[in-house]
């Protein structure tokens, strides 16, 4: 026990020493947390839109100027022919042109229907489906708005059959994105600085030759292991805590849940972590290699974990893929604990996969972990 | 020349001896862009969605056979209660909840109206906001069967087209910015770390008392790098054309020639890591903590940079991935020419030239 004990204050005054790096672990993923957050919204606002206004009437001016009240829609360009919105379109200048053709108003009037060219870019393929339901929500109330001014009184209506929806927003009534992004970016830096800290660590002192003494010393691997990954695991849990003192107090975001419930999660999910980490460093002879594969499995880890994109919507086998995958979990637990105040036995199955992985992963890395090279 | 020559057929040698790297090197790419490309999609599909009948009558059915008919839904139970709602919200599979109001049908007949609860686990905006406009959407086509009797005075339809990117393909987005991101992280990371390593062994030393000049030592080290990246990039854009049936509207010369700027500055950024780190291991956490999260999420790889805060919408001009993605997409996409162009290909130039321009400065003020 003593000897683990001097490791660790080894370990630590190790971290400590280094200068520069102290502000990587701390203030550069806090500062992230804090803008970052900011970024990560799917809500489409600021359409750059425009319109060729070919009729010129008081029909179409008005149309127009129902897009320019709407909060969506930005920077109304006039363009005077389509050659020139085309142009705009492909510059990325305008992302919604609206094209009201020749005789607009005296065809509406006459035939009482009309046809109306609207163009959109659909690189980001749900954006332009979010526009799209915009732009036809604005013309189905101008055509109600039609009908009221031009309609004769006379003309009695049988009323229409109608469903009505009341969508009822639980959790979050605003649709606050930060509320959502904020735990799940806090899960990511998390993950990462624990993973980078300890993946790299071990082959550090490979690559030096470090390692070599200590192999030489009367140190038991466990007492090695142990000692080595508890600063991080340190460091990891009390970079959450700073995290959601700022997510509290920056972002306000809500806290239903039990507190103790997670910390106790995150105290067992940190412990996968320097699993994959101690692994990552029994595998690989340079400080290189193991930034590398760190690398490539947080990168699958971060867009495979539900974090921007739903999971639900991947193909079955990726859904496969994302059971292994330690983010997803701590993702989903920070999210329902968080945001719906979800109980132990809520988050069981998530708790037991995260317990199981952890036991795996270190007892795979122990086992790989060899004192004699 | 010579001896440049020589160097730079060394640092080669060191690359290749080093199987396991180059392994990862050009394993890892390839196996990111195939899972990303496949798996990563902003759609909504087969969302779990619970439903409660208190009404259970023709109507009700036929509403609940038409939703789960449609792609989106997959209805996962039926409950019975109001007090249901709240324990398998927390549970966290069910994402929705659709309350049919008591005398469905019979409301309908004798008052033309009746209610449905769209109840939405609104932890997660996108997706509640979806299922609710998915829900309105398809009731909205059953009304119109309903009342397909009745014509409907003055009407404008849209008629909307959406062009470059008809089919709302999602991946048309997600592998411009995998591409980006991994030219951009595997270009920095791997000149950043290669310097440092020399400086952390002491190497360096060496190197620098060696008669090759200081710049002749960097654009030595970093040249093989430029060549890996460049075949790394072939690679990525091949995948995605044949694979994900990418299309290429524009011109292919075009693409490469904007890959290698981009790498450059990608590489350039890498060599400045260098200078300001005196170990690998700050290098790298540099290069991952400080680029990763960024690129990520302030480039318009996933999120609209149009719908972000002013602030962030400024910050995100410095990232030079931003301005690669959406050359990328010009003229993957777009099919558009340096003429539509031209400005978001200075701004890299600009900001390889200043990465080159800084690094050289503080490698200098070492030497002294």
């Amino acid at each position: 026990m003593k000897t683990i004990l001097y490791i660790i204050q080894k370990e630590f005054k190790q971290i400590f020493r280094n200068k520069g790096m102290l502000p990587i672990i701390f203030v550069l993923p806090l500062l992230q947390l804090v803008i970052l957050s900011n970024a990560a919204t799917f809500e489409v606002k600021n359409i750059k839109f425009g319109y060729i206004d070919n009729d010129h009437t008081s029909t179409s001016r008005a149309l127009v100027e129902k897009f320019n009240a709407s909060t969506y829609f930005n920077v109304l360009t006039d363009f005077p022919s389509e050659a020139f919105a085309n142009a705009a379109m492909l510059n990325g200048e305008v992302d919604v042109v609206l094209e009201i053709p020749n005789f607009f108003e005296r065809d509406l009037q006459k035939e009482k229907h009309n046809n109306l060219g609207v163009t959109i870019n659909a690189i980001d393929g749900a954006a332009a489906g979010v526009e799209n339901v915009y732009v036809t929500q604005i013309i189905q109330r101008f055509n109600q708005g039609l009908k009221v001014d031009l309609m004769q009184v006379s003309d009695k209506q049988i009323q229409p059959t109608t469903i009505e929806t009341i969508p009822l927003f639980w959790y979050n009534e605003t649709l606050n994105y930060k509320t959502f992004m904020v735990p799940g970016i806090l899960v990511l830096l998390v993950t990462m600085i624990t993973l980078f800290l300890s993946g790299m660590n071990i082959v550090r002192e490979k690559e030096i030759g470090t390692l070599e003494q200590i192999n030489v010393t009367p140190i038991k691997k466990s007492q090695f292991i142990i000692g080595k990954l508890f600063p991080f695991w340190v460091i990891g849990m009390g970079l959450l805590t700073v995290g959601l003192i700022l997510a509290r107090l920056i972002f306000n975001v809500p806290m239903l849940g039990s507190i103790i419930l997670m910390y106790f999660y995150t105290s067992i999910y940190i412990l996968v972590v320097l699993g994959i980490g101690l692994f990552i460093s029994n595998f690989t002879d340079t400080q290189q290699q193991a930034m590398f594969i760190s690398w490539f499995f947080v990168v699958i880890f971060i867009l495979m974990s539900g974090l921007f994109t739903p999971i639900e919507s991947m193909p079955k086998w990726a859904q496969i893929v994302t059971e292994f995958n330690p983010v997803k979990y701590f993702v989903e637990v920070m999210r329902m604990v968080m945001l719906k105040g979800s109980g132990f036995i809520d988050i069981l199955p998530q708790l037991l996969k995260t317990a199981l992985y952890a036991f795996v992963m270190n007892g795979l890395a122990v086992l790989s972990y060899k004192k004699t090279n | 020349m010579k001896r440049f020559i020589g160097f730079i057929k060394k640092e080669f040698y060191h690359i290749f001896r080093d199987k396991r790297s180059l392994f990862i090197l050009f394993g890892m790419p390839i196996a990111q862009i195939m899972l990303f490309g496949f798996a990563i999609t902003n759609e909504i599909n087969n969302v779990d969605i619970a439903i409660l009948d208190h009404s259970k009558d023709a109507t009700t059915d036929e509403i609940i056979n038409k939703i789960s008919a449609s792609k989106y839904f997959s209805i996962n139970q039926f409950i019975d209660r109001e007090s249901d709602i709240e324990p398998i919200f927390k549970k966290g599979k069910i994402k929705a909840v659709l309350n049919f109001e008591k005398d469905f049908s019979k409301n309908l007949i004798k008052y033309n109206k009746a209610t449905i609860q769209i109840i939405t686990d609104a932890t997660d905006p996108n997706t509640a906001n979806t299922i609710s406009n998915y829900v309105n959407a398809i009731l909205q086509k059953y009304q119109k069967e309903l009342n397909k009797d009745m014509t409907i005075v003055y009407q404008i339809i849209p008629e909307t087209r959406m062009v470059y990117n008809p089919e709302l393909k999602s991946v048309y987005m997600f592998v411009p910015g995998v591409m980006t991101i991994i030219l951009m992280l595997v270009s920095a990371m791997m000149t950043s770390i290669s310097i440092t390593r020399e400086k952390e062994l002491g190497t360096m030393e060496i190197l620098l008392v060696s008669p090759l000049k200081p710049i002749q030592v960097i654009v030595g080290k970093v040249f093989p790098y430029i060549f890996l990246s460049i075949i790394n990039a072939v690679v990525i854009v091949l995948l995605s054309i044949f694979i994900f049936k990418m299309p290429v509207q524009g011109s292919l010369f075009l693409l490469g020639l904007e890959s290698i700027l981009f790498i450059i500055s990608a590489l350039a950024l890498g060599i400045l890591i260098s200078t300001i780190s005196a170990t690998q291991q700050t290098a790298m956490m540099i290069s991952l903590m400080g680029l990763m999260l960024p690129v990520i999420l302030l480039s318009g790889f996933i999120f609209p940079i149009s719908s972000m805060p002013l602030p962030l919408q400024v910050i995100s001009n410095i990232i030079p991935a931003k301005w690669f993605i959406i050359i990328i997409k010009g003229i993957m996409l777009k099919g558009v020419g340096l003429e539509f162009i031209w400005k978001e290909t200075l701004i890299l130039l600009g900001m390889t030239v200043f990465f080159i321009a800084l690094s050289v400065k503080k490698y200098k003020i070492r030497l002294e």
